[in-house]
């Protein structure tokens, strides 16, 4: 299952995207938990009973704001969360 | 619109936005020879549904306004199957909880995500060859693709906005002052389709409506570009994680073929039908959860009798 | 010579008439301004608000039409000013008015009724920055409007009164149509009036805040637009943004005009 948590509002869309296939029995101890510097990732078991990572709910509306400091207008070119999830199971949208 | 801070003494002026609250049970049925009871509750910040599933079909629903308290409301939507039908919660073997209120159903024995009950009930109402579903609900919006056993493989939620939900509908009710089941029909009723409104905030929108209205269009008219402007934002939402057929709708504002129509349009893609009122589908599909449960784990005590 | 500056903004048009002056021993201040007017436009035809407030301010002042070399207009409604001889972004009318009164500005914050912007200037007068609300009601004037409707209160009270408040409730609802519905069930819940304004001027204060941070936070910070008349946002902004002083000019709603009056001189010169 694809997880999509975000926004769309006047400014543009802000999604990031989780492969729950790739999440569940995670190969790198759940990095992304640790390697996103807001702490913005926690654990949970969803619907169909898998232990996956999601968005915490805070941060769900804002991720424009909250993920500006990753982003190449901070000086960043790589992300902290999708370089830590080895699996591929995050990705940003914008 | 905020009907509840008027002073008591005011006299109560007609109130566009509300819908119609209905409440329905199957007469062929009766619960008390069913094997296997359930109980969805699908408590959201604009409407609370009840929904009874017995031996795996629908047996009876509830749907009306949530009030300003969400386990009152819980109670409340389930009160209106019980004076219809009889059903006590004694009788029920087990009771899911979903929507944004699911940690406010106070006699629910778990709670499952609104995603994953949209997409168990759009399976059940549209049957098994549903793939994209779109609930437009009060407040928010979502996109979601399940496969034939109704199970969510992909799925999008917009909760940030209020263009696109219900709310949105019905601050626009209230400004034209036409009843809010109305709004569909008129909106087809101009001369000429007219282009969205361009903004997509609500808002903005609003005083759009007000430029529109001075500039010679009629009401109808800028219901139609209201609508318009609507269907245009769920599309871009839909497109997101693409639109795959059977396409089928959920929640309050499948009703409003205004919308519709014009969503079926955009997509090139029409919405698959059902006979089951389209709000249910949350507390629908959290009741087939719960019946899938009683399989597994057998029946429940209640928690609250 | 006398110059005019208009800011049609999505409430209101503000006038403000410039006139070159020499003041001894204040040689810093080249120009005064002459008359200033403040209008509320029932309809929404920009041209013609823009030419009712122009010729109010002109009446006001006793100046006669053809006595004004220039005209500059800004604001969201500035294309539409047809009689004015050239049209300025909010950028650059905020930043060169703001830095006449605050030569040591360097960040702007402009709340207006339904767009906010934060500016970055290097203290000249010209903006080297910015960034937008973009579209969203929320982070603007307007929600504050809805929601003191919703509280029954008078806008000038409602910053008064979210200053009595001693506890922060944070708001769920990003939107403004969502916060209304909020604000009712948090009446319901019997939660007192000014906990409720406070946690309505938070929310667009953190709102506002997120936006400067996009274009950085440098002192002096200065406040402009008609959010400054509401004490209560202004502390609230304070808090948010982490500061000791935000510089508040003494006209706030008409910086944007003087701004555009400032560079029609200019560029007649």
């Amino acid at each position: 299952m694809i997880a999509n948590y975000g926004y769309k509002d006047g400014s543009g869309e802000y999604y990031i995207s989780i492969d729950t296939s790739k999440c569940v029995d995670c190969a790198v101890g759940r990095a992304c938990l640790t390697g996103c510097p807001k702490s913005m990732f926690e654990s949970m078991t969803d619907d169909y009973d898998e232990e996956v990572v999601w968005i915490k709910a805070a941060f769900r509306r804002s991720l424009a704001y909250d993920c500006a400091t990753c982003k190449p207008s901070s000086g960043y070119s790589r992300l902290p969360c999708t370089d830590a999830c080895k699996p591929g199971a995050i990705k940003h949208s914008w | 619109m905020s009907e509840a801070v008027l002073a008591p003494t005011e006299a109560a002026k007609p109130e566009f936005w509300r819908w119609q609250e209905t409440c329905w049970a199957d007469e062929s049925k009766d619960w008390r020879s069913a094997k296997s009871i359930t109980v969805g509750v699908d408590v959201g910040s604009v409407s609370s549904q009840c929904v009874v599933v017995a031996d795996g079909e629908l047996y009876a629903y509830n749907s009306m306004r949530t009030g300003n308290s969400s386990p009152d409301s819980a109670t409340n939507s389930f009160k209106g199957v019980q004076l219809k039908t009889g059903l006590t919660l004694n009788d029920v073997h087990f009771v899911v909880g979903t929507g944004y209120g699911r940690v406010n159903v106070p006699f629910s024995h778990k709670a499952i995500t609104e995603i994953a009950c949209h997409a168990r009930g759009a399976n059940y109402m549209g049957g098994n060859k549903v793939r994209t579903i779109l609930d437009m609900g009060g407040q928010d919006c979502k996109a979601i693709h399940c496969d034939e056993k109704g199970k969510v493989t992909n799925f999008l939620m917009n909760d940030k906005c209020a263009a696109g939900t219900g709310r949105g509908m019905e601050v626009i009710s209230d400004l034209m002052q036409i009843p809010i089941a109305e709004l569909g029909a008129r909106s087809f009723d101009v001369d000429q389709e007219p282009e969205a409104v361009s903004s997509v905030c609500v808002v903005f929108a609003k005083s759009e409506a007000l430029g529109l209205l001075k500039a010679g269009y009629t009401k109808n008219k800028v219901i139609a570009a209201y609508c318009q402007a609507m269907a245009e934002r769920v599309v871009s939402l839909l497109e997101r994680i693409g639109v795959e057929e059977g396409f089928f709708i959920t929640g309050g504002i499948a009703k409003n073929a205004g919308v519709v129509k014009r969503i079926e349009k955009l997509l090139g893609i029409n919405a698959m039908q059902t006979k089951i009122d389209s709000q249910v589908a949350g507390a629908l599909g959290a009741a087939l959860f719960g019946h899938t449960l009683v399989q597994k784990q057998g029946p429940q005590k209640p928690l609250i009798s | 010579m006398i110059t005019a500056g208009i800011d049609v903004g999505s409430r209101t048009v503000k006038v403000v008439l410039l006139e070159d002056a020499k003041v001894d021993g204040a040689p810093q201040l080249k120009y005064v301004v002459k008359g200033k007017h403040l209008m509320f436009p029932g309809d929404l035809d920009a041209d013609a608000a823009a030419d009712r407030a122009y010729d109010d301010a002109l009446a006001a002042a006793g100046i006669g039409r053809s006595e004004v070399s220039a005209i500059f207009a800004t604001g969201a409604g500035r294309k539409m000013v047809r009689f004015a001889t050239d049209s300025v972004t909010e950028m650059s009318a905020g930043a060169k008015g703001v830095c006449y009164f605050f030569p040591t500005a360097r960040t702007i914050v402009d709340v207006g009724a339904e767009e906010g912007r934060g500016i970055k200037t290097d203290g000249s007068g010209r903006a080297t920055d910015f960034a937008g609300n973009e579209k969203c009601a929320a982070g603007a004037g307007s929600f504050a409007e809805a929601m003191s409707r919703a509280l029954q209160l008078s806008l000038a009270d409602f910053g008064e009164v979210s200053l009595r408040s001693t506890k922060s409730i944070p708001m769920n609802a990003q939107c403004t149509v969502f916060a209304e519905s909020e604000v009712v069930s948090l009446i319901h819940s019997s939660t007192p009036k000014e906990d409720i304004a406070k946690a309505v001027l938070d929310a667009v204060a953190s709102r506002v805040c997120a936006m400067i941070r996009r274009v950085g936070i440098d002192n002096d910070v200065v406040l402009i637009g008609g959010m400054v008349h509401n004490t209560g946002f202004v502390q609230s902004l304070k808090a948010a943004m982490d500061l000791a002083d935000l510089k508040l000019p003494e006209m706030p709603e008409y910086v944007s005009a003087l701004g555009c009056a400032l560079l029609a001189a200019e560029g007649v010169h």
